[in-house]
């Protein structure tokens, strides 16, 4: 059997079921669930990893794979796969992650023995990795709807995986109940959709809800003119915006992810949401044709607002993994910036400009998932080494778990956009595309670039703050608490996994231009230009902006540069320095006994300052009390509190919540339980209908 | 467009050799119109020196984090001064980065500098950390939003590109939009460099220091590599204030007469602006910690002031 993407993704699917069934047939044997369960997982994610690098390289000549997975059994449900270049793309981050997730959950997973069901996990996440591949690949609107639902369903199951702690189970109902908000917007995106390309085709069969069909639309005028076009995008952006997690629809995220296993939140946060990205794409630029001025506008202020927003509720978080879970919304934010000044260019008639943008989101979305996902499993190894989630009670673990510690530095480097890592190379293409897109208008609409520039300046800045609370609080210094002095090295699979994805994020960075290719069929198909030459200098170690007088960057030769002058230092000690010694010394303490853990700065200390800049919007409240014997400088006993108030919470969904309670209550009066009653609202019901049939 | 590997070396030595004496100057100069004599304007150089020769005491709690930091802060500095057209109109490695590549290298600088200095594990290293990060932060816009006002004009943000279309247009200083980015990139540069009124960079006083309390536990060479780097972004950050809004004299070619003009002409400008920030740090008192936002704020309001005027005046 020769390998090509046509036989590897069946086996892909095929992995995944198995594993799926591994993990239920091995409920009570739980070392041969874990085995089996995420080995099939891993190879399975390695094998669709191959597939989809291998369609993506293929050219752009290649025609795109289509399968049909089961027979037709219910009219209208076609169970059909088609790897375009675009699925493909998703394809490869979904596996790229799942692969690494899988093998590190080979690991993870013990850390529940004897708790909790292995097999059940194991048999739940092989489930979200086959509908997630499914999601980014299926070809109609039905199917796509069906394995939508699983994945949500999956990950509902996932994130309640603890469900002994309340917190987790309300989060959990949090995820369900927004996720299906979400999936209602997209049930009328797609009804609307229907409609439209049923009256072009002349008959509602299966072609019209294939996106096929879908994409046929693009050239009819009639349906470009038309105001239930608006109507669709704005339903798509609410429902894939609640997967993607934009303000002000993001509150299930940072609830949700913390409480699900690492495994699972690294998932979530690294592959999940990205899904709605996918949507997003998709629709936006496959579907719904050339875009009025208004969208993209909307679409970059959403991106810029959720950015800056995101990053900085994350600030005051010093909960791990929460943190980590409000920059997943600031970098959803840094990819719609690039989206929504893609679908500003598109309409200004700036094919190559608008390419340069998408390009910008796209490569912003893989390299999220990466770091997202090393940062997730380095927040998971913490968690199994110090059983806390909580960053007060670390430090010091740089000397405990020195690998874990590096892949993390790794990982804060990349997120916070610095050189040469991943993260600045996507950030560095955004940057370009909106200062190029300031000479492309005479209208006011243009001052949206720069601003939005300065804007995503600030974010990464505070990103880079934020992450030196987080790793240096969590990392360095001394432990501040019994478990993080006892915590172990993290066991080989899960450092092997974390070092998957610092390769992944070193590639990334360091050969943008080689990277750059891959992307080629995917621009062609979205927006018809290819442009990866155009970007490359210098036998591929320069990227450049559309033109190159507009900027240059090379991370490779910055890194190559780095290390040369590296000798400086070398030769300054070789003249002056050969003979001086090292001492080890305490810390100076100002005369004191020596330092305890107790006198560190915290986490809560550290963001301190921002705290009070930005106190407007986070109304920050604390309440201290004292006791104290006979003089209150001689405190007995004190109890600090702080609190930051999460506007969007307080603000719109607690309202909104004792408006839906109120509203029920009022509706509990037409469900008397009377037999009759419920007969007459048939009755009307259906007299409704006819009436409005007519 | 090629890097050439004479002009690598020539400005390597050049950011090396100049930096100290700058700082120098400044802290020389600062003590005269004080009224004190002030120490000479060579001693940075002997500073180096003895602080290279001597014995290092690391702490107990650092990590490896601590003592990769002071190489990291100091080649960030180098490579991003190898970015910035100094006696050139052309940087050595122009075709490597432009804007957002310096500023993202120097966070990466500070990044790693504010990681040294929690690890420690002492209580004046954080809050050195903390403050830093955070005037880093609300700095950054203003910064970026300031180039982005000549990066736009220009269409580029390349630093060579900028200074050479400068140069052709006949730069006017006097343009409102550019006097107001200048300001705002002077303000910038006093956070970016710790000077009065944002930090104090002669005290090691614990409620006024930001730069220095995150150097407070080195000591040995990897003080003199946290010194150095420091004076060499002071210096580049001053470069791209002087060569971007005042772009004369510069060498467009590599002969001994045009490097040797272009060097004498920027070291004038260089010692005007270590001027202005002379007069700046001795009529001004530090602000207290929360003033500062307002500072840059109002910073980052003349960028947008100055971005809205080109708009209008175009």
């Amino acid at each position: 059997m020769d390998i090509t993407p046509t036989t590897l993704l069946p086996l892909t699917l095929m992995g995944y079921v198995l594993g799926c069934a591994a993990g239920l047939l091995f409920l009570r044997h739980e070392k041969l669930a874990n085995l089996c369960s995420f080995g099939c997982a891993t190879l399975a994610a390695l094998c669709g990893t191959v597939a989809c690098v291998m369609s993506l390289t293929a050219g752009p000549a290649a025609a795109p794979i289509q399968l049909q997975l089961l027979p037709t059994l219910i009219p209208y449900v076609q169970f059909t796969v088609r790897l375009d270049p675009l699925s493909a793309f998703f394809g490869l981050i979904v596996s790229l992650l799942g692969f690494a997730l899988s093998l590190y959950s080979l690991g993870y997973a013990r850390g529940f023995y004897g708790r909790k069901n292995v097999g059940v996990l194991g048999a739940f996440f092989n489930l979200l990795l086959l509908a997630t591949t499914l999601v980014v690949m299926a070809d109609n609107a039905f199917f796509f709807l069906m394995v939508w639902e699983i994945m949500a369903l999956s990950a509902y199951c996932l994130v309640s995986f603890e469900h002994e702690k309340p917190e987790t189970r309300s989060a959990g109902v949090l995820y369900f109940v927004m996720s299906h908000i979400g999936t209602g917007c997209i049930m009328l995106g797609f009804l609307l959709l229907f409609q439209a390309s049923g009256r072009v085709l002349g008959n509602y069969g299966p072609d019209a809800y294939s996106f096929a069909g879908f994409h046929a639309l693009t050239g009819n005028v009639s349906w470009l003119s038309s105001g239930s076009r608006d109507a669709a995008f704005l339903l798509f952006l609410i429902g894939f915006g609640v997967k993607a997690g934009i303000v002000p629809l993001h509150t299930w995220l940072p609830a949700a992810h913390p409480v699900a296993p690492s495994n699972v939140s690294a998932f979530m946060s690294g592959v999940l949401i990205k899904t709605g990205i996918y949507g997003m794409t998709r629709v936006f630029f496959d579907f719904l044709g050339t875009p009025p001025m208004w969208w993209g506008v909307t679409v970059l202020s959403i991106g810029t607002i959720s950015a800056v927003l995101g990053v900085l509720y994350a600030l005051m978080q010093h909960d791990l993994k929460r943190l980590l879970a409000y920059h997943s919304i600031e970098n959803i934010g840094i990819i719609l910036m690039g989206f929504g000044a893609s679908l500003m260019f598109l309409h200004m008639n700036h094919p190559l400009l608008a390419t340069l943008a998408l390009i910008a989101g796209l490569y912003h979305t893989i390299n999220h998932a990466v770091f997202k996902g090393l940062l997730f499993l380095g927040a998971g190894a913490v968690l199994h080494a110090t059983h806390t989630r909580d960053m007060e009670q670390m430090g010091g673990l740089a000397k405990r778990m020195p690998q874990t510690a590096f892949f993390f530095l790794v990982g804060a480097v990349a997120i916070s956009a610095l050189p040469p890592l991943n993260g600045f190379v996507s950030e560095w293409l955004t940057y370009q595309s909106l200062l190029q897109g300031f000479g492309t208008t005479d209208s006011l609409l243009r001052l949206m670039f720069p601003i939005g520039g300065a804007l995503l300046a600030l974010t990464s800045a505070l990103a880079a703050a934020c992450f030196v609370k987080a790793f240096g609080i969590t990392f360095l210094a001394q432990p501040r608490s019994e478990a993080a002095a006892q915590a172990h090295e993290a066991p080989l699979t899960m450092l092997l996994a974390q070092a998957v994805l610092v390769a992944a994020c070193v590639f990334l960075g360091l050969f943008p231009t080689v990277f750059l290719q891959v992307l080629d069929p995917l621009t062609q198909q979205l927006t018809g230009l290819q442009i990866s030459q155009q970007l490359t200098l210098a036998n591929g170690l320069v990227l450049s902006g559309v033109n190159q007088n507009g900027g240059t960057v090379s991370t490779l030769g910055i890194t190559l540069l780095g290390l040369c002058l590296l000798s400086i230092p070398f030769v300054l000690w070789l003249v002056f320095a050969r003979r001086a010694k090292t001492r080890i010394g305490p810390t100076w303490d100002c005369g004191l006994k020596g330092l305890t853990p107790r006198m560190e700065y915290t986490a809560t200390g550290f963001s301190k300052p921002i705290r009070m800049i930005f106190k407007a919007l986070f109304r920050p409240r604390r309440e201290v009390q004292r006791e104290y014997d006979f003089s209150p400088y001689f405190t007995t006993s004190i109890r600090f509190e702080a609190h930051v108030e999460e506007v969007f919470e307080t603000r719109i969904y607690r309202p909104l919540n004792r408006w839906v309670l109120w509203a029920s209550r009022r509706m509990r009066a037409l469900q008397a339980g009377s037999l009759q009653a419920y007969l007459i609202y048939i009755f009307i019901t259906l007299l409704l209908l006819l009436l409005f049939a007519l | 467009m090629k890097p050439d590997l004479f002009a690598i070396l020539l400005q390597t030595a050049l950011l090396l050799a100049l930096a100290p004496l700058i700082s120098g100057c400044i802290r020389n100069w600062k003590a005269r119109l004080q009224n004190r004599r002030g120490p000479r304007v060579v001693q940075p150089y002997f500073d180096l020196i003895k602080f290279l020769r001597k014995d290092m005491v690391i702490s107990e709690h650092a990590s490896w984090v601590f003592s990769a930091a002071p190489y990291v802060v100091f080649i960030t500095a180098l490579l991003v001064g190898l970015m910035v057209p100094m006696v050139t109109t052309q940087a050595p490695v122009s075709l490597f980065g432009g804007v957002l590549a310096v500023v993202g290298l120097l966070a990466l600088g500070r990044f790693f500098m504010a990681l040294g200095g929690l690890d420690p594990a002492s209580a004046f290293g954080g809050m050195g950390s903390s403050r830093e990060m955070t005037i880093a932060a609300i700095a950054e816009p203003a910064l970026m939003l300031a180039i982005f006002t000549v990066a736009i004009t220009v269409g580029s943000t390349d630093f060579s590109h900028m200074v050479a279309a400068a140069q052709q247009s006949g730069w006017d200083l006097l343009n409102p939009a550019h006097l107001m980015a200048f300001v705002a990139l002077f303000v910038v540069l006093l956070a970016e460099t710790g000077r009065i009124p944002i930090d104090n960079p002669a005290t090691h006083l614990e409620l006024t220091m930001i730069h220095e309390a995150m150097l407070l536990e080195y000591s040995g060479r990897y003080l003199a590599l946290m010194e150095w780097g420091a004076s060499i972004k002071q210096l580049v950050l001053m470069a791209i204030l002087v060569n971007i809004f005042l772009p004369v004299g510069l060498a467009a070619d590599g002969s001994a007469a045009a490097l040797g003009l272009g060097l004498a002409v920027f070291l004038g400008k260089i010692l005007l602006l270590s001027a202005a920030v002379v007069l700046v740090e001795t009529v001004n008192a530090k602000l207290r910690l929360f003033r500062v936002p307002d500072l840059l704020s109002a910073a980052f309001v003349l960028a947008t002031m100055a971005l809205l005027s080109t708009f209008i005046f175009h």
